[in-house]
């Protein structure tokens, strides 16, 4: 079985998801990225999508011939970035 | 995809109620479709704290979850998804005082009769069980080692191929705007993409079955209320197996996910009714301030993500489901209050059950949709989040 290159390009880094992984899905005509990203993970690591989430624009904007203005980003929920719990209590001002 | 224009079954909702239903269904022989106003899942499925646990406090719900738990068990297998796996990892409840040890120690000598495998155990034993928690204050815990979890997502993808193989319908994007009915007997649906003729139709839509009821005049007390979870940045496996539960600090629910290894959890702060799903920073606080002090160690770990989802809630925190008596064919299985994920495989057997054959072997009168009315409300479930 030859490989197929779309596999060795990762779109998502955090939880490995490959180019070949989003262009299945949408292929099965899931083209809302809500969807897309429970479905493979994307988007949904540390990052939380900053790096992904518009490459997945990209890709289902040139999929679908739709513009990307008309792709529907996600909502962004807090934290913005990833915080450690012990931030959020207040106890790193505590530590040595 | 072009719509049928009849079934046996319509099954509303395309949550894991729903698909599971339909499975159910299908399996028997029937033509069912599935009508889903968002994605499968998109719900309240995937947005749940993954826990399936049999330590409850009532026979009914006991007796559900342990036949549930058998299915969960041999899920993969009987869909003939092997990427689905039920984590059989234990529920481990920590207690504080002499008045939670006595009404746990009821509960268990209850579970025990019923063929659970719970008890009560010392706080060093449970330390043993997840060394990271702090016992410093827990003077006994709750343990059962075939309580576990399991990745929602797997088991939607699950249900959906089993679904397909067995040429049950599930249409997406698709809106109930009307129960079509001649007198009593319904007769269908008209949806936003078409009508579909049915002569039985099943309210599996959780949240939102009051929008469905109303659609007949009808009236069961489900409101959604927002209940937010958190999963932070994975770490190594199995440091925190089981769910971790502590009514003391928050009434948080807490464990490593199944798939990813972040700790996925929430608390028992909620706003409602409503339907706003806007996630709030005094949750995280609190989440912070609950987690850290049941295990220390989690201050070291960076939160990732926080979303809110419902819990279709009743008086009593158990769900609807039965034949509804004002309408000939029309059945509802919703309203499941936070206990949806864990018990569908046996609500959705019960209620398959009572649609095919009028009746089942399991406890279902305990969720008669009637008892509110008639003012028999239960024992309330022991709910977390």
């Amino acid at each position: 079985m030859s490989e197929d290159p779309r596999e060795k390009i990762i779109i998502c880094r955090c939880n490995d998801v490959t180019l070949k992984d989003i262009e299945d899905i949408i292929d099965q005509g899931i083209t809302d990225i809500e969807e897309i990203k429970r479905l493979t993970r994307v988007g949904m690591g540390p990052c939380q999508g900053r790096t992904c989430i518009p490459l997945v624009a990209g890709i289902i904007a040139r999929k679908t011939g739709k513009k990307i203005e008309e792709i529907k980003i996600p909502i962004t929920r807090i934290p913005v970035r990833p915080v450690p719990l012990g931030v959020l209590v207040g106890e790193d001002e505590d530590e040595e | 995809m072009k719509m049928k224009s009849k079934a046996d079954v319509v099954v509303v909702g395309g949550g894991i109620i729903g698909l599971f239903s339909a499975y159910w269904l299908a399996k028997s022989g029937e033509e069912v479709v599935v009508i889903e106003k968002k994605y499968p899942g998109s719900g309240s499925t995937f947005r749940c704290g993954t826990g399936i646990r049999q330590q409850f406090g009532d026979y009914a719900n006991i007796q559900m979850m342990k036949k549930s738990v058998e299915i969960w068990k041999n899920l993969g297998e009987m869909l003939e998804f092997p990427e689905f796996k039920f984590a059989q990892t234990g529920y481990l409840f920590l207690l504080y005082s002499d008045e939670e040890i006595e009404s746990f120690s009821k509960n268990v000598r209850l579970q025990n009769k019923y063929g659970i495998p719970s008890r009560i155990i010392t706080p060093e034993e449970a330390r043993e069980i997840v060394p990271l928690i702090d016992i410093s204050e827990v003077k006994a815990a709750s343990w059962n080692p075939t309580d576990g979890k399991a990745n929602p997502f797997l088991a939607v993808r699950g249900l959906l191929n089993a679904l397909k193989n067995l040429n049950a319908e599930v249409y997406p994007y698709t809106e109930v705007k009307e129960i079509l009915h001649r007198g009593n007997e319904v007769k269908g649906v008209k949806t936003s993409r078409g009508e579909i003729r049915a002569d039985i139709i099943l309210n599996a839509t959780n949240a939102w079955a009051k929008i469905l009821n109303e659609k007949l005049g009808l009236k069961f007390p489900i409101e959604p209320y927002k209940h937010q979870a958190v999963i932070t940045e994975p770490f190594k496996y199995d440091e925190i197996k089981p769910m971790v539960i502590s009514f003391k600090y928050g009434g948080a629910y807490l464990t490593q996910e199944v798939t990813s290894g972040g700790v996925i959890g929430g608390i028992d702060l909620k706003y409602g009714p409503t339907w706003d799903l806007t996630t709030t920073y005094k949750f995280m606080r609190e989440i912070a301030k609950n987690f850290t002090h049941i295990i220390p160690a989690l201050k070291y770990i960076p939160l990732i993500r926080q979303w809110a989802g419902y819990y279709a809630e009743t008086p009593d925190h158990n769900a609807v489901i039965g034949k509804v008596r004002e309408y000939d064919g029309y059945y509802i299985a919703a309203g499941f209050s936070g206990h949806g994920f864990m018990l569908a495989p046996a609500a959705t057997k019960g209620i398959v059950d009572i649609i095919l054959h009028g009746k089942s072997d399991l406890p279902m009168d305990f969720y008669d949709p009637y008892r509110f009315e008639r003012g028999e409300l239960r024992e309330q479930a022991i709910q977390m989040g």
